[in-house]
């Protein structure tokens, strides 16, 4: 008998949620993540947690940061214009220092936009999000089972370094179906002596605040805030190759992209074009190492998002421009087709589009 | 198999509903001329049945559908063509509704005048591998919630256990004892058992075996 179980990719987050110790969760249903939601609704009233469909997106990010303060394992989730109204608690989140999980299901923008797949908030979750000197975690999966296995990695990510960790999906991983198996051993929750969980007249207040009047105050906070991003980003960095030993030109791609991508390269192997897939699982951290090596081997890299082309950028800077790095897209709600791939592979192949 | 006028698909979101709604119509073809198959999901915004728009054209197949279905305008919305099929009592017609209850309340407007025809099968889609449905205690909940929603009761299951495209023979054979636990603590009968089509070669044991051609898949 199988011990795996076929779900959503936005069940398998909540589920994997749950199994992680989280039994908070605030949000507002957007499509297409709504399933996340629903199945916090169902299931967390039987297990003792709580779930709350806020007034909106700003109290449900709000909310977070209220139960974060005391300790306890939190998230929350939502599509991409939904995280631009978050973007004010992610901001106050960083500048508190409090662990989170945040998952964005992206769809087409800007503005309202659609609800078909997108990946075209990555400047928004890699750069930032909102005001101000901050980052968060940013992973991004490829496969049902990645959701899963990512949020629960997630939490564990955010409690060790006191900062949110954002899951940044798209539609399509949202929905699409496939077996997982949630098979974890989950680690033992990390000593938060900083939580505001009750003095018991044994210990000085301790207060979760962003507040920081003094310029030199707020300017050393940063600081040393920023020493362990640089921690982060020398320890955390993930990434897959695919067949890149011999590679002679590289495909970059995350998320769904990446499997399109996987689709094109197997075709393209088989017409005898040397061509490899570098796999960024953290977005930021992004992983550099990989493409400083690619760079002094392949003769060009290409860059497949649903977006105008954005984590491109970040690849652009990791080869410090040793290669051109061109672009294969589609965005507003369109994913790229395996034949458009294979195409810029076979263009490169002949020479390349510098 | 046999069909009556109008054959109602619901079940837990996710258990393959819109699957078997597309197979059956093109089944349920060989048999009639005057086949419509309707789309009455209004929670999910992908996968529908709208995907297979070509292949019901090709067969002689109506499609009714939201306009709106698999565009970006992200609301719930019903058919008018929907009546067509409650009044026209020469058509036949599969009819996928929508996950859950949630989904189920869209049928509910339609209901009375269904059930006063009484020429109807009511189909529970049941998947032993959601994590929801694992037991027969979580599937009488959620198939009281669907009841409740589209007023209107259950006459029979459809056995669907699977796990995508990894889904083996054995999956579906174990899967059997779950499904005869289902129908006797809600006793309704098991209509079908349905497999992928490239399975049924090692499931002829199984009786009332439907074979599924899965919608195509772009990744």
């Amino acid at each position: 008998m199988s011990d795996k179980v076929l779900m959503k990719g936005n069940e398998a987050i909540a589920e994997a949620a749950i199994i992680a110790g989280c039994r908070h969760y605030f949000g507002y249903p957007i499509t297409p993540q709504t399933e996340i939601a629903a199945y916090m609704a169902k299931k967390m009233p039987k297990i003792g947690g709580t779930f709350l469909q806020a007034e909106s997106e700003i109290a449900a990010i709000n909310m977070v940061y209220g139960v974060s303060s005391t300790g306890k394992r939190v998230m929350t989730s939502s599509s991409s214009p939904g995280i631009s109204l978050k973007g004010e608690g992610l901001s106050y989140l960083a500048g508190a220092d409090l662990p989170a999980l945040v998952v964005n299901v992206q769809r087409g923008g800007p503005g309202l936009g659609g609800i078909q797949p997108s990946q075209s908030d990555y400047f928004q979750a890699t750069k930032g999000g909102a005001h101000g000197d901050f980052h968060m975690i940013v992973l991004a999966p490829s496969s049902v089972q990645e959701m899963a296995d990512l949020t629960v990695k997630g939490f564990d990510l955010a409690d060790k370094y006191r900062m949110t960790t954002m899951i940044l999906a798209d539609g399509t991983m949202g929905q699409m179906m496939e077996p997982v198996s949630l098979d974890y051993e989950i680690a033992a929750p990390v000593e938060k002596p900083w939580a505001t969980t009750g003095t018991k007249m044994e210990r000085k207040h301790n207060i979760v605040n962003s507040l920081f009047l003094a310029p030199d105050e707020l300017e050393k906070t940063n600081f040393e805030r920023y020493d362990r991003y640089k921690k982060i980003e020398e320890t955390e960095c993930m990434y897959e190759e695919y067949m890149m030993e011999d590679a002679e030109i590289c495909v970059t791609a995350f998320g769904i992209a990446a499997r399109v991508s996987k689709n094109a390269i197997n075709e393209a192997r088989k017409q005898g074009i040397k061509v490899g897939l570098i796999r960024p699982i953290t977005l930021w951290p992004f992983p550099t190492a990989p493409y400083k090596k690619a760079a002094g081997q392949v003769k060009e890299i290409i860059s497949v998002e649903l977006s105008m082309g954005q984590m491109i950028e970040d690849v652009k800077l990791a080869t410090e421009c040793k290669v051109p790095v061109t672009l294969c897209n589609r965005t507003g709600g369109m994913i790229p087709s395996p034949e458009q791939v294979l195409e810029a592979i076979k263009n490169a192949a002949k020479g390349g589009t510098k | 198999m046999d069909y009556k006028r109008i054959m109602l698909i619901a079940g837990h979101y996710g258990s393959g509903k819109t699957n078997i709604a597309v197979n059956m119509a093109f089944d349920m073809k060989r048999y009639y001329n005057n086949v419509a198959i309707a789309d009455l999901d209004i929670v999910n915004p992908y996968f529908r049945t709208k995907d297979s728009q070509k292949e019901f054209e090709n067969a002689g197949i109506k499609l009714i559908c939201s306009e709106y279905a698999n565009t970006n305008v992200d609301i719930p919305a019903i058919p008018q063509e929907m009546y067509s099929i409650i009044d026209n009592k020469n058509i036949m017609a599969v009819v996928d509704i929508g996950g859950d209850d949630r989904g189920a309340y869209a049928l509910g407007r339609y209901s009375d005048d269904i059930v006063a025809e009484d020429n109807f099968e009511m189909l529970f889609v049941i998947n032993k591998y959601r994590p929801l449905t694992r037991n027969a205690s979580d599937v009488i909940e959620v198939m009281h919630e669907i009841e409740t929603a589209g007023k209107i009761k259950f006459t029979g299951i459809i056995n669907n256990s699977n796990l995508g495209e990894e889904t083996t023979a054995e999956d579906v054979l174990s899967s059997l004892e779950y499904a005869e636990e289902v129908s006797k603590a809600t006793r309704l009968p098991i209509i079908m058992t349905c497999a992928k089509e490239n399975l049924c070669n090692e499931l002829t044991s199984i009786a009332n075996l439907f074979p599924l051609n899965l919608q195509k898949k772009i990744i």
